[in-house]
């Protein structure tokens, strides 16, 4: 048997590689309760690199495709309309699946783009590894959500406030710089919390769905599944796993409630409203 | 091409369609059942039953359902098989949990070692059901219970005036009236159902995705019909299947709406959104 000491060393990173921690995962009656506690732990590490990435880029592409979405010319519209029915109407773990093939069907030696002068070789296999793959899924993904959801807001901004914005003569930038953006932000603060709190979940489907777990590195529930695996039995690991999520969960209601806050700094206190937990857990 | 998109094995994933269907047409009734129970159970004045009623609905919070998902079939599976060997098996002396194994006599199997194949397909289909069943009857309670608070107050005391007993108001003028505020979240969560039905795959149940992993790996010249690696295709066509999925729903579910809104006084064209 292990120390925890011992366990805390050799795994505490090792869902980063082998080269941070122990070659081997534990395995059948040696698996400790502390191996389980910080090897799930350090596969939190996936989930929040997932997180963070996914949602801080798909925060400026949301806003363009809901921009585009709330747009009267058509060819604005459409396709934005189109991509964000796409990526809502159908289930994320079928987008893990299909995009993974897709990436898989990339040729090996890399793509070829003749230039003018020159023609520039991209290598396209490191796409087909869950940290770039996966990543991009849930990049498209969270894009098409929060769209939706800053389209909505948009929709909600007062006529009148727009209105005014026209009568200072403010152009169409400047309009939506100093107007529509942050009341479209306040508006939709809510319903964005829990959008990121639902991503951190989906998060838990990337080694789930074709994306492999190379040499043993994974996330949260990769490694639950695992230790389930191992030792036949399910009522440590998972509510381990569990545990991190609902603990994970909390923070992002912390940070998203500060931010709130900010947002609403200018109104008086019981106008403000209060974020509401209420993620939509599947996509 | 036409012959062999016709073999035995593409009908079998054509029934997986159906297995869906089918999951989806049983889950989506107990589900809502749950709900309609755990919701009643939120609002009783039971302390006891109220206690329950929240903790179930809370259970599913913070917890990715994917958990879930994994976690309560096999907690059914190995709970039910500790039952029968308790029943079954009384004088059996050996620990159930040696190590890390389970053991359990071979009448408390479930099913049992000699029943056919197609029984272990049933009982690894029943589970899933009851896991989905689990948890989006804790979403419904939530969204009925939001439903039932959302009646105007003033509805329930004129019942109450008319000299109604509880069960008579609750029957005649929240049950009607619930549902407008209700289909929202229902539609809501339907669509969240029908997407969250890939998950099966995860439980073992032989559905699209497993066939369409199966059927478009790549086949050598050992099959009658070797082809490349075509699995971005099969599964180009699932993301279709549950695109029209999808877009069928949402207008059975604008007919309803527009169904449920009849006859009352609310403002009927200010629809509540509807997230697909």
């Amino acid at each position: 048997m292990r120390t925890c000491a011992e366990s805390f060393d050799g795994l505490i990173l090792r869902s980063m590689g082998r080269d941070f921690g122990d070659r081997l995962l534990p395995r059948g009656l040696e698996i400790t309760l502390c191996d389980q506690i910080f090897l799930i732990g350090s596969g939190t590490l996936w989930n929040l690199y997932f997180a963070v990435l996914s949602l801080s880029a798909g925060f400026g592409f949301a806003v363009a495709l809901a921009v585009a979405k709330s747009s009267p010319r058509r060819w604005l519209q459409r396709p934005a309309g189109a991509f964000i029915f796409l990526f809502r109407g159908s289930p994320l773990f079928i987008q893990f699946f299909f995009f993974y093939e897709a990436l898989v069907l990339l040729p090996r030696a890399g793509l070829d783009i003749p230039l003018v002068f020159t023609t520039i070789t991209v290598e396209t296999q490191w796409m087909t590894r869950a940290w770039a793959g996966a990543l991009v899924v849930l990049f498209f993904n969270t894009s098409a959500y929060s769209a939706e959801i800053f389209h909505g807001a948009i929709k909600a901004i007062p006529r009148g406030d727009l209105e005014a914005a026209d009568a200072y003569g403010m152009n169409a930038f400047t309009r939506f710089r100093r107007v529509v953006f942050p009341t479209m932000l306040r508006l939709a603060w809510p319903s964005y919390t829990n959008e990121a709190i639902f991503l951190l979940h989906a998060t838990a489907l990337v080694f789930f769905s074709g994306f492999p777990a190379w040499q043993q590195m994974g996330d949260a529930l990769y490694y639950a599944r695992y230790f389930a695996d191992q030792t036949f039995n399910p009522f440590v690991a998972y509510p381990i796993a569990a545990a991190y999520f609902v603990a994970m969960t909390l923070v992002v209601v912390g940070l998203f409630a500060l931010i709130n806050r900010r947002l609403n700094r200018h109104l008086p206190t019981e106008k403000r409203g209060r974020i509401r937990f209420r993620p939509q857990y599947i996509r | 091409m036409a012959c062999y998109l016709t073999t035995a094995t593409h009908f079998a994933m054509y029934r997986s369609v159906l297995v869906v269907l089918v999951l989806l047409a049983l889950v989506a009734p107990l589900a809502l059942a749950l709900g309609f129970l755990g919701a009643l159970a939120v609002r009783s004045g039971n302390a006891l039953l109220r206690g329950v009623g929240k903790v179930y609905v809370s259970m599913v919070r913070g917890v990715p359902d994917i958990i879930f998902f994994l976690f309560v079939p096999f907690a059914i599976d190995q709970g039910v098989e500790y039952l029968l060997h308790h029943l079954r098996c009384p004088d059996w002396d050996a620990p159930v949990r040696q190590g890390s194994d389970f053991v359990v006599c071979a009448a408390a199997k479930m099913p049992l070692a000699t029943s056919p194949a197609w029984m272990h397909e049933v009982w690894g289909f029943a589970l899933a059901v009851i896991a989905f069943a689990l948890v989006f009857g804790a979403f419904a309670a939530n969204t009925l219970h939001g439903a039932m608070q959302a009646v105007p107050r003033a509805q329930m005391e004129t019942a109450e005036a008319f000299g109604m007993t509880p069960r008579q108001a609750f029957a005649r003028v929240m049950l009607p009236q619930m549902w407008v505020y209700a289909l929202p979240g229902l539609s809501n969560l339907w669509m969240i159902l029908t997407k969250a039905t890939p998950l099966l795959f995860l439980l073992g149940v032989r559905d699209l995705i497993f066939w369409a992993r199966e059927l478009g790996g790549a086949k050598t010249s050992l099959f009658a019909y070797p082809h490349p690696d075509w699995r971005v295709w099969y599964f180009l066509g699932v993301l279709v299947f549950y695109l029209a999925l999808t877009w069928v729903s949402q207008k059975v579910f604008d007919r309803l709406m527009a169904r449920a809104n009849r006859g009352l006084a609310t403002s009927g064209g200010t629809r509540p959104e509807v997230a697909p």
